[in-house]
């Protein structure tokens, strides 16, 4: 059997990826569906651009709520794409039939995070790893059963006999994830999307399977998308890596050069925030608050800017933005809370992102002078430089914010990074 | 007004351990026999200190926690003997024990969202907690008690009477941390308090786990698989390898100088930022129901002796501080002659593989 289809003989990438957005509609409840009423539209993958090279390993590093595992699914047809293109071998997978989609799974295969639940418990490895080949048209058992026995030997599971008749059940967690990198390279696949394949395993597990990964690779000619959230990793496995927050790619660049110099305050975090099993290294971090917002309501401008500990005039800042600022000023001081919330009202409408806010309900000049005690608590707070004015209105004021875009991904040294603290720097265009 | 954090902890037991444990087992009943999950353990916790406690899934790192609290299944059972400020709490009687948990004894589990009554308020949560143990409280002293602690684990007051639901996954953990800490008791056991979240919440929990010894006094017992989260938040470490504590010390004592080759290889294995080439333990831990003679890893052991796999290592004051159990430290008047000679190891093979 050929080791690995005659794809990458050309000079050009192996998949080209385009403007890709998957966005899901929110159903919402029967009224709202009956009525036509739009609930909402979560954004979980938003205009990405993403070449990949033939016997490249790339990596897709976010937190769960990224969009990393999405984009991953997508390249397989598996979730469908709502504008772009994903061009593999001259096809474009964004707009194919179901038919042709099988067709294109005999060169792109996934393995998934949890091998427990990617194997079914009533089949054994025989058939699980066989069924790939049966649904691709092999009606021959005994081939079948060459095709397989081929695979286990790939993956370490050997002597093949032990495990031919293996449920599930009988099998540990690194050898089920054998199994299941079995199933995925028993078609000769050319790319392997890997959805955290590592992040159910023990540690002392881990590294077995990555090395297996990179044994596969080198065998096998395979190429990579890595999907993790664990940024050790994708140091060790990846070529390249894309960083993404909320739909997008915030950096993308070299290895070694996202390592080396991180430039997305986003980066930084996901950086700083892997324990390091040595007691000597140990160094007092500066970790963003909060956590990944409602993708169907992603903060305005830049989407980190709420956590980000750079954040500076230009982010965005919006009125839930000063909610979490008053809120962080009531987690500071004990006596003051209620007779302050009593001034200050309901927060609760300032959750409508907006680029005004207005609040309060105990007299314009009571939440002036909370809001400015807020404000001396910590003058450098960015939020105050994006305000442009603050206005009377009834019974309180009315912020206003400086309104901004999300950025761009812009050319900063040899990657590309998408932060309103790296402003153009020329011609430089993403993911090439 | 603040609340005294620290008055009752530090009267009680000055200078002694919170936690004394001596020999503890814990077995759990099967067709097969009996799985000896914990297998004769001993530590100390002093007040406010962290103990961290590290191996790989089924090492009988959860059973030890549960076992402590007394939370554990139907079918098993345990042994030995746990002081508690000096009072044996495994021969306490079920209400005694009862009356324990929650006040005096606390536990963090590993998902905040199956914890939680999803029909609760958060407001609901306290006041059932506290009530239980101090029924004389006004809503208003429980409000209060409440808002101090959510203030430490950064949840503001607005939220106070949210639902379980309408918080993040990171929230909820501190809404866990909060609930077990608002009786301010004196042990904790939390069990991956970090697996199920995200890095960067991970590591704010962390922080919160590091910033307890401080706000609160509470000596707990860090249940993890992540080496560097020990490192991170722990003074001491005990390292777990099928039902025994093969190696405990301070964790700088411990990482730097690992004197047990499990811990030497677990230490290896863990892939981080300066990881420069895979290393793994080959083999699978033991099956407890049917665990090899001698020292229980010399199978997985690079270094294993003749000695290790007849007879069963001896606990020994570690150099530098603390205990280890492994031949190669000693003592050496008991290992018969020859029996440093290097064991001929089967070959492990992907069949054995955890």
């Amino acid at each position: 059997m050929p080791t690995k289809p005659d794809t990458q003989t050309g000079t050009g990438p192996l998949v080209e990826v385009r403007h890709l957005s998957v966005h899901f509609q929110l159903r919402g409840g029967t009224m709202a569906r009956l009525f036509g009423r739009d609930i909402g539209t979560i954004k979980a993958v938003d205009g990405i651009d993403l070449d990949l090279q033939p016997g490249e390993v790339v990596g897709l590093v976010g937190e769960s709520g990224s969009g990393k595992s999405t984009l991953g699914r997508a390249l397989l047809g598996l979730v469908p794409a709502t504008t772009g293109s994903i061009r593999l071998q001259d096809q474009d997978i964004a707009r194919m039939s179901r038919r042709q989609l099988r067709e294109i799974r005999r060169v792109v295969q996934m393995v998934f995070q949890d091998p427990n639940a990617a194997l079914n418990p009533s089949m054994t490895v025989e058939q699980a790893v066989g069924d790939a080949l049966r649904v691709h048209g092999m009606r021959s058992a005994s081939r079948r059963r060459e095709g397989v026995v081929k695979a286990l030997e790939r993956v370490g599971l050997s002597p093949v006999e032990l495990f031919l008749n293996k449920y599930p059940r009988d099998l540990s967690g690194g050898q089920k994830q054998r199994v299941v990198m079995a199933r995925a390279i028993v078609l000769n696949p050319t790319l392997l999307v890997a959805d955290e394949p590592v992040s159910m395993l023990d540690m002392s597990v881990r590294a077995k399977i990555l090395q297996l990964m990179l044994d596969l690779k080198s065998e096998l000619g395979l190429t990579y998308i890595y999907i993790t959230h664990d940024l050790a990793t994708a140091k060790y496995f990846c070529d390249r890596v894309a960083i993404m927050y909320l739909g997008r790619v915030v950096e993308i660049g070299p290895t070694e050069e996202i390592f080396a110099q991180p430039r997305h305050p986003y980066t930084k975090a996901l950086l700083s925030a892997i324990p390091e099993p040595d007691p000597d290294k140990m160094v007092p971090r500066d970790l963003p608050r909060g956590e990944i917002p409602d993708a169907a309501d992603p903060p305005l401008g830049c989407a980190f800017h709420p956590r980000c500990p750079e954040a500076v005039r230009g982010c965005g800042w919006e009125s839930r933005d000063l909610r979490a600022l008053v809120e962080q000023h009531w987690l500071r001081t004990d006596m003051a809370y209620d007779e302050e919330q009593a001034v200050i009202g309901d927060l609760d409408h300032l959750d409508a992102p907006a680029t005004s806010a207005t609040l309060g309900t105990g007299g314009a000049g009571a939440v002036r002078a909370i809001l400015d005690r807020v404000r001396a608590e910590d003058p450098s707070e960015p939020l105050w430089s994006g305000v442009t004015s603050i206005e009377d209105a009834g019974p309180g004021v009315t912020v206003h914010f400086e309104p901004a875009e999300p950025p761009a991904l812009r050319r900063a040294g040899g990657v590309d990074v998408a932060c309103v603290l790296y402003p153009d720097e020329g011609t430089g265009r993403a993911s090439d | 007004m603040a609340i005294d954090l620290t008055d009752q902890v530090v009267d009680a037991s000055a200078g002694q351990p919170v936690i004394s444990a001596r020999d503890v087992r814990v077995w759990y009943g099967t067709t097969r026999g009996a799985i000896r999950a914990v297998d004769g353990v001993s530590f100390d916790l002093a007040p406010g200190e962290t103990l961290g406690l590290v191996g790989e899934s089924g090492c009988g790192k959860s059973t030890l926690g549960r076992g402590l609290m007394g939370l554990l299944p139907e079918g098993a059972k345990r042994d030995g003997q746990v002081l508690f400020r000096g009072r044996d709490i495994f021969s306490l009687s079920q209400k005694a024990s009862y009356q324990l948990r929650g006040s005096e004894l606390g536990m963090i589990f590993q998902e905040p969202l199956t914890r939680l009554n999803p029909l609760m308020r958060i407001s609901q949560h306290f006041e059932e907690t506290i009530k239980q143990h101090e029924p004389d409280l006004s809503k208003d002293d429980i409000r209060e008690r409440a808002l101090e602690v959510l203030r430490l684990m950064g949840i503001p007051p607005t939220r106070y009477r949210s639902y379980p639901h309408e918080f993040s996954g990171g929230m909820r953990q501190r809404l866990m941390i909060a609930l077990a800490l608002v009786l301010r008791p004196a042990f904790v056991v939390a069990d991956e308090p970090t697996t199920a979240l995200d890095v960067l919440v991970e590591a704010q929990i962390v922080q919160i786990l590091n910033d307890l010894r401080r706000n609160f006094q509470t000596s707990l017992l860090l249940i993890t698989h992540n080496v560097g989260i020990v490192a991170e938040a722990c003074d001491r470490v005990a390292v777990m390898y099928a039902g025994r504590i093969v190696e405990q010390g301070t964790v700088t004592e411990v990482f730097k100088h690992p004197q047990h080759p499990y811990t030497r290889e677990l230490l290896r294995s863990t892939i981080s930022l300066s990881t420069t080439g895979l290393n793994f333990i080959p083999g699978a831990p033991p099956d407890l129901v049917d665990p090899p003679d001698g020292c229980r890893f010399h199978p997985r052991c690079p270094e294993a002796m003749t000695v290790c796999a007849s007879k069963n290592p001896v606990d020994m004051e570690r150099p530098g501080g603390g205990r280890v159990e492994c031949w190669l430290i000693g003592p050496e008047s008991e290992i018969p002659a020859g029996g440093k000679q290097p064991l001929k190891q089967q070959e492990l093979t992907v069949a054995d593989e955890a």
